[in-house]
């Protein structure tokens, strides 16, 4: 109601408006006959000849209700906006604008009580966590899980393994800012059998089963491609977001064909940015529930 | 009898014409018509008047809505955050007008079945997209949408400048014979899932990081 191009639509609406309720009313009054004693009185309007149609008073029931709804009508635009630029400030942007400034009174506290205490400290707290599994629950789930336990492609929280490390401010900074996780494919490097031959070898640093002859020509080609971001024992780099190989972590999984299928064609990889849309007070809450669920697992 | 006001009219049927077309359009006269003369209806800003990044559908995002349309996505999930709470905290900013204007039917719909999808934008990565779609249990065991396995197939693309030529005349925005010209190019070999991926990451993204 706040914009129109010209004045002119502001008048347009009022005056229809003005103009529909006094019309309604008119049509009302006009028609407020009183049934009088004897015979009704015929319409004055005949069709096929001989069919004519009483002229009764319009039931009273009826009548009311009509009434009822001009009386609405004008109680309505008396009280919200409707009626040109008249109660433009009862819209719902202020309703909504009051409720959320009664949630901030509300939670408001909360939420800074937790903001100023330490992250292990608010992972200990019981309130905390139960807030932060039901934010958990709404914003997180759907890629973590909702017992954070993850999927394909998606980290388990719960294991206490850390593709970008598991510090209480380094979750806090995943959260915030986002990571975008970037495994270059080396395919055509590596060809079809070298693959194979790296794939065993990174099987054999978790202990799994393993061809050890290809793990053994695995193992220089790991040298020369790998190293650089999963280091030398493979044991990964958390600043770049490379995995320890070394863990029985797997993030897309350890058999040997998802293996190889994730080194031919790379893999990408994001966690998306929370600070603009939760902002800092609730990160901070489910950066302290993720870390609860890792703090028993050392 | 003298002859009544009813008689008269019943009697014109051109007159009882435009006397019904009156009638039934009061309340589009005044609850439509002035619409299309406001500013945060017919241009991409908010209800404060703000700017808002709001671009029209690019060539893949268009053949992403059509498939979004296609498969019934409106019948399940609405695009449009209502100013609440309880929906604002959820799905972030409420909706403004401002926002669909390159919307060519708009999908608002009426039912949520699942979540809302207007802020879905950036929201998850591509890849969840992907996974999602394909089969929503892959990543969320509790989900009862259906899985779209034949999204992932070639994107029919050839009518894609006859498609832009008809927002052209239905649309606010007018794509120019470039944009037209370059469309075939960059819709060429896209599936299903690629296209309605771009189309849903770039959902309600002009204020998606506004609290």
């Amino acid at each position: 109601m706040a914009d129109f191009i010209s004045g002119f639509w502001n008048m347009y609406v009022m005056v229809l408006v003005a103009l529909s309720i006094a019309f309604c009313v008119f049509v009302l009054v006009s028609n407020m006959t009183k049934r009088e004693p004897g015979e009704a009185k015929l319409h004055g309007h005949v069709w096929d000849e001989t069919l004519a149609e009483y002229n009764n008073p319009l039931p009273r029931w009826w009548l009311y209700l009509f009434w009822i709804t001009i009386f609405f009508a004008i109680a309505y635009l008396a009280i919200y906006p409707g009626f040109g630029r008249v109660n433009a400030e009862r819209g719902q942007h202020t309703q909504y604008y009051a409720e959320m400034k009664a949630a901030d009174e509300k939670y408001g506290p909360i939420f800074a009580k937790y903001e100023n205490m330490d992250l292990m400290a608010v992972a200990a707290d019981p309130e905390a966590n139960a807030m932060g599994q039901r934010m958990f629950l709404t914003y997180c789930a759907q890629c973590h899980g909702s017992a954070a336990t993850g999927a394909k492609g998606f980290p388990n929280l719960t294991d206490n393994e850390w593709s970008w490390g598991g510090e209480p401010e380094t979750i806090k900074t995943t959260i915030l800012g986002g990571r975008m996780g970037v495994m270059p494919p080396f395919g055509p490097a590596l060809g079809a059998e070298g693959t194979k031959d790296v794939a065993n070898y990174v099987r054999s640093l978790s202990g799994l089963a393993h061809d050890s002859l290809r793990a053994q020509r695995g193992k220089e080609a790991f040298d020369q491609n790998c190293v650089a971001c999963h280091g030398a024992d493979g044991k990964g780099n958390q600043m770049l977001g490379a995995v320890d190989l070394t863990n029985n972590a797997w993030l897309y999984g350890s058999s040997e064909a998802t293996i190889i299928e994730t080194i031919t064609n790379g893999r990408q990889n994001q966690m998306p940015a929370f600070k603009d849309f939760l902002g800092e007070a609730k990160v901070h809450i489910l950066a302290a529930y993720v870390l609860s669920l890792n703090k028993d697992k050392k | 009898m003298a002859q009544s006001k009813h008689e008269k009219i019943e009697k014109n049927v051109f007159l009882m014409i435009v006397l019904t077309l009156l009638t039934v359009s009061v309340g589009g006269l005044v609850e439509i018509v002035p619409l299309f003369f406001q500013q945060t209806t017919t241009s991409p800003v908010d209800y404060k008047g703000n700017q808002l990044n709001v671009k029209p559908y690019d060539p893949v995002r268009l053949v992403g809505r059509d498939i979004y349309v296609r498969e019934g996505c409106y019948n399940c999930h609405s695009q449009m955050i209502r100013p609440f709470r309880a929906e604002t905290e959820r799905y972030g900013h409420y909706s403004v007008a401002g926002e669909y204007i390159y919307d060519h039917p708009f999908q608002w719909g009426s039912k949520r079945t699942g979540p809302d999808l207007a802020r879905v934008g950036g929201r998850y990565s591509d890849e969840w997209q992907r996974v999602h779609l394909i089969n929503p249990r892959d990543v969320v065991p509790e989900s009862n949408m259906p899985a779209f396995p034949w999204l992932d197939r070639p994107a029919k693309v050839s009518d894609i400048q006859d498609k832009m030529r008809a927002l052209n005349k239905v649309g606010l925005h007018k794509y120019s014979d470039e944009e037209i010209a370059a469309a075939p190019a960059a819709v060429e070999g896209i599936t299903e899932l690629d296209a309605v991926v771009a189309y849903l990451q770039g959902m309600g993204t002009a204020l998606q990081n506004v609290r």
